[in-house]
């Protein structure tokens, strides 16, 4: 072996050598890349400005924007989304930094069981847990209503009513991911140095005052993560809608996802499709800009 | 020293504590526990009032009920061959890629992993009615390669391979070669091996998504054989008469390995799941 390396290249030319390794390691991700990622998100753009007829399909400028904007369904769908999202995303991240204060509490033993218990719906298949949450929320015969019955709550029409239908995936969302933030705050508290905290109580700072003081700002990059993540995640919401209610009742769950499914592949107006991807593209970027710098606005100065 | 009065607000936080933390950890597990319930008894005991919680005998029945239906073991086998392939290679993939990416200066690197990055943050649905046309077109819907190729090469598992690479020392890399060892054989040899926990990480992560993947396997399998376990489930809440101890059969099936899986390798599988977004 050590002979090859102190013999003259002079013999044998080799192929793959340090300079040409690295295109050998990144081709195989590189060609998948092209062909199914960059060449599919340049057809969308290009099929979104198109429309087809009878198979034959031609230019078509901003014909499908124009009709988007003009769609009813369309703004019902972003609104449905938007209801979702400004709702579910502050109760789950509030629940997930309370829990994880609490699991950062030096009092705690069995953190380990704790975490495993909380992280757990986050394994769940998406569809699996839709499906046993659809049970559990029948009006008649669900477990949730049953419960209720003991505190003698009336059975409420959760799948079957529109302001229910929307608390009845807020549940279910909530349910799936508050342990898996929770997860990742905990360890962002972990990271935070004890010393600020005995500095505060020498200070006189109580709990609360230090909770606010010193935990959430100093938690605060970690947050903007989490929020940012989730933002994307609910903007993108199409597994639980569409086993939970599939849509229903009168399209009140009907989110930007399934609407642009429902057009691609139930309608199959793969060009309208196209411009509903393209406009929740924009959104997502917007959004994840002004989070970033409402939430990371300090980080300049 | 702690006064009687301290001795009482610590026992009461800690009774506090424990309280909500075991009320989140009952709403937390009961779905899985009522699932599980669920799984072993008939339709109507399920769905009736008072729900029953207990176990019940009809454990075999639901599941041979849910085989006449969905041929569910076959669809098992869907599953569990297409998340294997899955993560093998994109795993190989990513670990290549995210190897050349953190030890090699070449030639358009820092432009072409920047466009990998961009690409996390574009919403998937954006490719959905390309590929499936891509996929009529050459034929491939309802086959595993239409299922396996558009995500294979993950960027965000390439992203994580990468960040953990930089931690190899180049003079190990060095020392190889000067021992004549060619570039793929240090690859196999040495970088892999030193690699094995983000390994495991990135392969949860990938196989996790694979096992939940949803959408894009709605979208091209339309033949009921070829089937992942969430489209099968899916096709069985559309019945018109819909048999829940079945149905509970089905997402106890698609839960019950994953869960396992979990409890054994936790560390492993929470890293890996939250994608390396936290340092433990």
């Amino acid at each position: 072996m050590n002979d090859t390396a102190k013999k003259p290249a002079g013999k044998k030319r080799k192929f793959v050598t340090p300079k040409t390794a690295p295109y050998f390691f990144i081709a195989p991700a590189v060609l998948l890349f092209i062909v199914f990622t960059i060449y599919p998100v340049v057809s969308s753009l290009i099929l979104s400005f198109q429309t087809s007829t009878a198979g034959v399909t031609s230019f078509a400028g901003l014909d499908n924007y124009r009709r988007l904007f003009a769609d009813d369904l369309f703004y019902q769908a972003l609104f449905n989304t938007f209801t979702i999202l400004i709702v579910q995303v502050p109760i789950m991240l509030t629940i997930a930094v309370v829990l994880a204060v609490l699991m950062n509490s030096a009092l705690l033993k069995m953190r380990s069981f704790f975490r495993i218990a909380f992280f757990m719906p986050a394994i769940t298949a998406l569809v699996a847990y839709a499906i046993v949450f659809m049970i559990m929320l029948d009006e008649n015969y669900g477990f949730v209503n049953y419960a209720l019955s003991w505190i003698g709550i009336e059975p409420i029409a959760w799948l079957n009513h529109p302001f229910w239908a929307k608390v009845s995936l807020i549940i279910a969302i909530t349910w799936r991911w508050t342990g898996y933030n929770m997860v990742i705050l905990l360890a962002g508290l972990q990271n935070i140095s004890q010393d600020l905290y005995e500095a505060a109580s020498i200070d006189g700072a109580g709990k609360v005052r230090q909770f606010f003081s010193i935990t959430l700002p100093q938690l605060k990059p970690i947050l903007l993560f989490t929020a940012v993540l989730s933002t994307i995640g609910t903007l993108q919401l199409f597994d639980e809608p569409f086993i939970l209610t599939n849509g229903g009742p009168n399209n009140s769950t009907l989110t930007i996802s399934l609407y642009l499914y429902l057009n691609g592949f139930r309608y199959f107006d793969f060009n309208y499709a196209s411009a509903i991807a393209y406009v929740l593209v924009v959104i997502i970027a917007l959004l994840s800009f002004i989070q970033m710098k409402v939430l990371g606005d300090d980080d300049d100065k | 020293m702690m006064t009687n009065k301290n001795k009482g607000t610590v026992i009461l936080r800690k009774v506090g504590l424990y309280t909500a933390l075991i009320i989140g950890v009952l709403l937390s597990m009961f779905p899985f526990y009522w699932m599980f319930i669920g799984a072993t008894n008939p339709s109507g005991e399920i769905f009736s009032i008072p729900p029953n919680l207990l176990p019940g005998d009809h454990l075999v029945e639901n599941f041979r009920n849910l085989n006449d239906n969905v041929n569910i073991i076959r669809v098992m086998i869907n599953s569990i061959v297409i998340a294997l392939t899955f993560t093998f290679f994109s795993v190989m993939i990513a670990s290549a890629a995210g190897y050349a990416f953190a030890k090699y200066s070449f030639k358009g690197r820092d432009a072409i992993f920047f466009t990998l990055l961009l690409a996390i943050m574009i919403p998937y649905h954006v490719t959905l009615i390309p590929l499936f046309q891509l996929m009529a077109d050459l034929g491939w819907l309802n086959t595993y390669r239409a299922v396996l190729l558009p995500n294979l090469a993950y960027p965000f598992a390439i992203f994580l391979m990468r960040q953990n690479m930089r931690s190899i020392p180049t003079s190990l890399l060095e020392a190889a070669r000067v021992d004549g060892a060619g570039e793929f054989k240090i690859f196999f040899r040495v970088v892999l091996p030193t690699m094995k926990p983000a390994l495991a990480a990135v392969a949860i992560f990938l196989f996790m998504f694979q096992w939940n993947n949803f959408l894009w396997p709605l979208v091209v399998l339309g033949d009921s054989d070829m089937y992942t376990l969430p489209v099968a489930l899916s096709s069985l809440v559309g019945m018109s008469r819909i048999d829940y101890g079945q149905i509970m059969m089905g997402t106890t099936l698609s839960t019950l390995p994953i869960m396992i899986f979990f409890l054994l390798l936790q560390r492993q599988f929470i890293s890996g799941i939250l994608g390396g977004s936290v340092k433990e």
